[in-house]
């Protein structure tokens, strides 16, 4: 693992005339042992301590404030008992499929689009990124309005003829998970269309010529070679839209506050909810602890597969 | 092969107009006035445009108040800039010299620091907020600006270190060995010759992380109490509350006002801000 340091490191030091007295010599590696403090003590206590305090806190009766009195994981037979939380992780999973799906699909045309070598692409381009460039907040709070059935889509496309058309999902709660898959959609295809389109760029152009000799159809290549080829970039995409979903908590709230009742819950703001306006601080902690479970289980994978790739020297 | 080519472009063309669409449709509606939102439809172009909605979402609505501010959204800026631009410093800054050190002073357990800090960022802000509210109290400073920005700072550091941290992999050990020759120490290497390679990596940082402090609404509603609140924060408040008719024009105005400076950042920073975006996908 540790690379062996560069001679030049210590050979400098030995280049210098040797300091006579006993005084310790400062090295400049100590200083950067020092430079690594601050961000040191953030990773230590501020990540992972938290985490190990977190997961304490919901091992106890905590309500208002942290009590130490512990009670095994009764919060969490508590919580898996709680019919909210339920509706929360379910929703979790059709968002989670939806939105990454939705992304995915939508991306990857998009990239291929551009792929096909048009003009004005960097218009393009920059039109598929603005939303990225705007927060989960405004997202949903522009789509509240264009989704509202009074004054919003639904009246303008009824004002344009269509009488019977109906679009009032974000008040219903059999439909309101969906516009969530809808706003967010709208933000994050860009983000997948960026990385797609690095992805086909990489594609060796010996494919095409060979393919075109060979007198294959556009879309074949694309379906059978191409995308085979583009898996590492499929996976990274899913990665990066499983981690935002899994974090999603300003979209609901702004978006439909997690309603009408809790029919659009999600597991980052019942936890949150529960944490500061509840004082359910107990049941709050074991929601965020299997939240980061779920983290951990869908990013291993790939923690995984970067750091094998850092050892095996940088780059593709 | 001509129609493909029409084909291609409608589609673009088609994909385009989808996504502009409820940008349009912002700002259309907070050129309105509430009259033609209530008689008109969401495509259609304000007919007067006026700037009546915008100057009430920023300055707020001094006749109706019950002896608290006006309700604009102009304080809350003030806030957010004050929040942003010390944390942006701080988390670059420490992100710089952290990813430097990381990266070139190969010390014993700096590739298990770094591998850390990299699953640090996956780390939903949930699993880690109700110990870090006990801190930020401890210190003093919970509900305040200088709260905000330690928390920007201790969520940002891990996204800006990895940044600079692949980017001074990639220096060069020539150019490190010539340095070091010539007497350079820690920070004279740093100043003098890596810290102006990275210009490009640090123009990257600055702007992803203008744009996620600037975006941030957990911390900001968590941190903020009432003097600290960010204008994401002010901007869900004002949207939520129930107080009297719904003004969809000052709604959608006060929508704009909080999107226009992460905004003129994209549109002017342009591929800088593509080149980050996907490293910094997955921060919270």
């Amino acid at each position: 693992m540790a690379e062996p340091a560069p001679d030049v490191l210590q050979r400098s030091d030995d280049q210098k005339p040797p300091i006579k007295s006993g005084k310790k010599r400062w090295r400049p590696q100590w200083s950067a042992g020092v430079a690594l403090i601050p961000a040191m003590t953030i990773t230590i206590v501020c990540f992972y301590g938290f985490i190990i305090w977190t997961f304490v806190i919901s091992l106890t009766r905590s309500r208002l404030l942290p009590v130490y009195k512990f009670t095994g994981f009764d919060q969490y037979v508590r919580l898996f008992a709680n019919e909210r939380w339920w509706t929360a992780m379910q929703n979790l999973a059709i968002h989670g499929f939806l939105f990454i799906g939705g992304c995915v699909v939508f991306g990857y045309l998009l990239a291929i689009l551009i792929d096909r070598g048009v003009k004005a692409e960097g218009m393009f381009r920059t039109l598929f990124m603005l939303p990225l460039s705007m927060s989960f907040i405004v997202t949903g709070v522009i789509w509240q309005w264009v989704m509202n059935p009074g004054l919003g889509l639904q009246e303008a496309v009824r004002a344009l003829g269509w009488a019977s058309f109906e679009f009032n999902w974000i008040v219903r709660p059999d439909r309101s998970i969906y516009t969530l898959a809808i706003a967010g959609i709208w933000q994050q295809v860009g983000l997948c269309m960026a990385l797609f389109l690095a992805g086909l760029r990489n594609i060796d152009p010996n494919i095409w010529k060979a393919s075109r000799v060979d007198g294959i159809p556009v879309w074949r290549v694309y379906l059978h070679i191409i995308t085979p080829m583009m898996r590492t970039v499929f996976f990274t995409v899913f990665i990066l839209m499983s981690a935002i979903v899994m974090k999603a908590f300003d979209l609901v709230v702004a978006l439909t506050g997690g309603g009408p009742g809790f029919s659009s819950d999600l597991p980052a703001r019942f936890v949150v909810d529960h944490i500061l306006n509840r004082q359910e601080l107990g049941l709050g902690a074991a929601g965020a602890f299997v939240l980061l479970c779920t983290v951990i289980a869908v990013i291993s994978p790939y923690i995984y597969f970067e750091l094998k790739k850092e050892r095996s020297g940088r780059g593709h | 092969m001509r129609y493909n080519r029409w084909a291609l472009y409608g589609l673009l063309c088609l994909a385009a107009i989808m996504i502009m669409a409820p940008v349009f449709i912002m700002i259309s509606t907070s050129l309105k006035s509430m009259d033609e939102i209530r008689n008109g439809s969401i495509f259609t172009l304000p007919a007067d445009p006026s700037f009546a909605a915008w100057s009430k979402a920023w300055l707020g609505d001094c006749t109706q108040t019950l002896g608290k501010k006006c309700g604009g959204l102009s304080s809350s800026f003030m806030t957010s800039v004050q929040i942003v631009i010390p944390a942006l410093f701080l988390s670059v800054g420490l992100g710089a010299v952290t990813g430097y050190s990381l990266a070139v002073w190969k010390m014993k357990g700096a590739n298990v620091m770094f591998a850390a800090l990299l699953v640090g960022m996956f780390i939903p802000p949930q699993v880690t907020l109700y110990p870090l509210i006990i801190m930020i109290r401890e210190l003093g400073i919970f509900g305040s600006i200088p709260g905000l920005i330690l928390v920007h700072v201790i969520w940002g550091v891990a996204f800006t270190t990895m940044m600079f941290r692949n980017f001074f992999k990639t220096v060069p050990q020539d150019l490190l060995k010539a340095a070091r020759i010539d007497g350079a120490g820690f920070w004279a290497l740093f100043w003098h010759v890596m810290l102006p390679l990275s210009l490009p990596i640090l123009g990257v940082a600055m702007i992803l992380q203008f744009t996620y402090i600037w975006n941030d609404f957990l911390l900001g509603l968590t941190f903020g109490g009432r003097s600290g609140q960010p204008m994401t924060v002010a901007l869900n408040n004002l949207v939520g509350s129930q107080f009297g008719e719904k003004e969809y024009n000052v709604d959608m105005a006060a929508t704009m006002l909080t999107a226009l400076p992460t905004l003129a950042v994209y549109l002017l920073s342009g591929r800088l801000f593509v080149r980050g975006i996907a490293a910094g996908a997955v921060k919270g």
